[in-house]
């Protein structure tokens, strides 16, 4: 079983190598995105701070859900291709194939998270984070990314075609991480948007992940953090495992 | 030859209130090629999902390779190997670690291993772009790595869900070439195709599939003798000249309404020639005259008293 599973997570990481795009695309737009902010549109926001600092853990957020779309379409591909059948007869657990997805898009989000680290660094972010600091900033991305990335291979198990899946996690992508704090403070948003941004997970994750790297107190917001990513990632992963078991058709 | 590879009895599957299989008995002989006929949404790809464990029957008993699907399916998966109706290969990877993939699920030693995936790539003559990505692949050469990443735990049953369809008449006829190699080494073949031609061709009994039932089994001589043969058909300008054509060709069928007459003949230029010469001593001349091999709608029409209907793929 366990041998399995590293076969299927090896067949990912050969799929990101070979495919280096969706690396480009997921470091690409945040990057993209803090260069407008930061050297355009960032001395109209006044968020009390150097922008680039108030706005580099949004753009990790940003890093990490902008890899979701590809785990939604590849696990997709492999129900609609044809290709599950065969691991399915060769008796491949489907945890494995959904696990190998998994974790080859944490394996992507590390690699995309720390290249957007090091261009924020070089336009001028000043971090004041001691290493326990940075380690627990990782874990809170690790922990989200893994939340999200079951989430999205549940909607792409359960979208009927490849384009279907790529767009149901849209939202992930480029919705909530805007309805957030990460890139204006949520006070400064409409009464209504300003309830649903302040209510809604990825802000305890923004919120958390700025104050771990300015040195600011932390506070409960790293708890509530991961609180979400577990809540996220157990619902996604028993959505994922039912509607695996209903796909085969 | 007296041991089945195959046993189902009673196999009934329906989605909600949608009978897919009604009532399926099979039995296939361990060493040879059977083959389930049937058109589009016959119910044949549901078989093969049945008999190779992939979802569940509502209703009968499967045993494949001995065991029993329903309560031994690793059993049953260890000994056999499958080809899907879409060529499953991963695109993404080359040829060669779409098979070394295969090979690192199966039990096979690394060793064993190596020597497996080169045999594979030279036997299917795929050597030389093994270590290009399968994207690149033409269909014929996508259905090729399909079967050679079937044939890597050495399967001693094979099921093939429509193993030629969309392929050019040059790769299907290298896939026949494959497929009764297989058997030569003593490889049970289970078949499913919509082409009366490659279920003649391969199978040694054929059963026909239509909207969940079997309406005929046999072997092809047995079912082309259900069936109209290889014929000749004329078409006429007039009664009188279809009336005289009648008269000539004795054993022909007539069709009043197309003018047509229809000749059992076989296809080859020296019956043909002797058709024409008889219809030239009696000064008749034809409108149309078209040779007709038999198709599965001929099949239909002869075992339902209708056609093969296409349902939407």
């Amino acid at each position: 079983m366990k041998s399995k599973s590293m076969v299927m997570l090896r067949r990912n990481f050969k799929h990101i190598a070979r495919n280096p795009t969706t690396v480009f695309n997921a470091v690409l737009m945040p990057v993209v995105v803090m260069l407008m902010f930061v050297y355009v549109f960032g001395d109209a926001f006044s968020v009390g701070v150097d922008y680039v600092d108030y706005a580099t853990p949004g753009l990790l957020l940003l890093a990490v859900c902008y890899g979701l779309g590809s785990v939604a379409v590849s696990v997709n591909s492999d129900m609609t291709k044809g290709i599950i059948n065969r691991f399915k007869v060769m008796d491949v657990p489907r945890s494995a194939v959904l696990t190998g997805h998994v974790i080859g898009n944490l394996a992507r989000t590390l690699i995309t998270t720390t290249v957007v680290t090091a261009v924020a660094l070089l336009v001028g972010f000043r971090p004041h984070a001691t290493a326990t600091h940075w380690l627990v900033a990782a874990v809170i991305i690790a922990a989200f990314s893994l939340a999200l990335a079951w989430l999205s291979a549940a909607l792409g198990l359960a979208a009927k075609t490849i384009a279907g899946a790529n767009g149901s996690t849209l939202p992930l992508q480029f919705l909530l991480p805007f309805l957030s704090s990460a890139f204006v403070p949520a006070n400064s948003m409409p009464a209504g948007v300003h309830w649903f941004t302040a209510h809604q997970p990825f802000t305890p994750v923004v919120e958390s992940l700025r104050a771990l790297l300015t040195g600011a107190p932390v506070g409960s917001t790293a708890v509530q953090a991961l609180a979400w990513s577990v809540a996220i990632g157990l619902a996604g992963y028993l959505w994922a495992r039912a509607a695996f078991r209903r796909g085969t058709r | 030859m007296n041991t089945s590879a195959i046993a189902v009895s009673g196999l009934r599957k329906a989605y909600g209130d949608k009978t897919v299989l009604d009532g399926i008995d099979l039995d296939v002989p361990a060493g040879t090629i059977f083959s389930l006929l049937g058109p589009n949404g016959a119910g044949k790809t549901t078989t093969v999902n049945v008999l190779t464990t992939l979802i569940k029957a509502d209703a009968g008993t499967v045993h494949v390779a001995g065991h029993d699907v329903a309560s031994s399916a690793k059993a049953v998966r260890a000994a056999i190997g499958v080809t899907g109706q879409f060529a499953a290969v991963d695109e993404l990877l080359t040829g060669e670690e779409n098979l070394q993939l295969m090979v690192d699920l199966s039990p096979l030693s690394a060793k064993d291993g190596k020597r497996v995936v080169a045999d594979l790539l030279e036997r299917f003559d795929l050597t030389e772009s093994a270590q290009k990505p399968a994207s690149t692949y033409s269909g014929g050469m996508r259905r090729k790595l399909d079967l050679a990443m079937t044939l890597v735990g050495n399967p001693r049953i094979i099921f093939l869900d429509e193993p030629t369809t969309g392929l050019d008449p040059r790769s299907r006829r290298t896939m026949w070439t494959i497929i009764r190699e297989l058997v030569a080494d003593g490889v049970t073949i289970f078949l499913t195709t919509q082409y009366l031609d490659e279920a003649d061709q391969l199978a040694d009994r054929i059963a026909v599939l239509d909207q969940g039932r079997l309406v005929a089994e046999g072997t092809p001589d047995e079912l082309k003798r259900q069936i109209p043969g290889t014929h000749v058909r004329f078409r006429f300008s007039t009664v009188d000249e279809l009336d005289t054509a009648a008269r000539i060709f004795a054993d022909s069928t007539r069709d009043d309404d197309a003018l047509t007459l229809r000749v059992p003949s076989d296809a080859g230029t020296k019956s043909v020639r002797a058709l024409l010469d008889r219809l030239d001593e009696y000064e008749l001349s034809a409108d149309e005259f078209s040779v007709q091999t038999p198709d599965l709608d001929d099949v239909f029409l002869a075992l339902t008293g209708r056609t093969a209907e296409v349902v939407a793929k």
